[in-house]
């Protein structure tokens, strides 16, 4: 019994596991390996919009923090938040990209653009994930 | 990269509401239709919590 559920295991994550992990990196990129060009454009299109506004208003990125349970749900969540956006997260980083957090609500918005296009790619991820083990069509 | 600090709280907010509809329309439902259909009810549920909460802010504070 333990011998055929593994394969099969084993080929359902084959089905989802490279597609969910394409499309953190890219936004929409799961839904392009998936031949669902049309929504992955979309998902593209609206996660890097986001991430580019945010950028430009020059939003601030989370670190982790722990203390007190608040601080620990808005620094943990805000950086897991802002980590899902894939490699748009990575490169900003990796590129020296290191506002600090400052006054003003055009700033604020920033950061709340930041951490929404992360969010935004959570559920492109899920819509992936029930896409390619055959949830949805 | 070019900054904006221009943007008022109204034209942040159309801006947040616009791409989360359509990702919300893009992620959820089965047809194109009703995928139009959902984008546009949240789109319009975004701004009217908008107005609903702008008027209740001002209103408290005066």
């Amino acid at each position: 019994m333990a011998n055929n559920t593994a394969p099969a295991e084993k080929s359902s994550l084959r089905a989802w596991v490279p597609a969910v992990a394409l499309g953190w990196l890219i936004p929409g990129g799961g839904h392009f390996l998936l031949k669902r060009s049309g929504r992955g454009a979309l998902l593209l299109g609206s996660v890097l919009i986001m991430f580019l506004l945010g950028l430009m208003m020059r939003g601030a990125m989370f670190q982790p923090q722990t203390g007190d349970i608040l601080t620990t749900v808005i620094y943990t969540g805000g950086f897991i938040g802002d980590l899902c956006s894939g490699l748009l997260y990575l490169l900003s980083i990796w590129l020296g990209y290191a506002q600090p957090d400052v006054a003003g609500h055009v700033h604020d918005y920033g950061t709340k653009f930041l951490v929404a296009a992360g969010l935004l790619n959570i559920l492109a991820m899920v819509d992936v994930y029930e896409i390619a083990t055959g949830k949805k069509d | 990269m070019p900054k904006m600090n221009f943007v008022s709280h109204f034209e942040a907010a159309l801006i947040f509401a616009l791409f989360c509809s359509i990702v919300l329309g893009v992620v959820s439902k089965r047809t194109d239709r009703e995928r139009l259909m959902y984008g546009l009810r949240c789109f319009a549920y975004f701004m009217g919590s908008v107005f609903v909460i702008g008027w209740l802010m001002f209103l408290g504070h005066r």
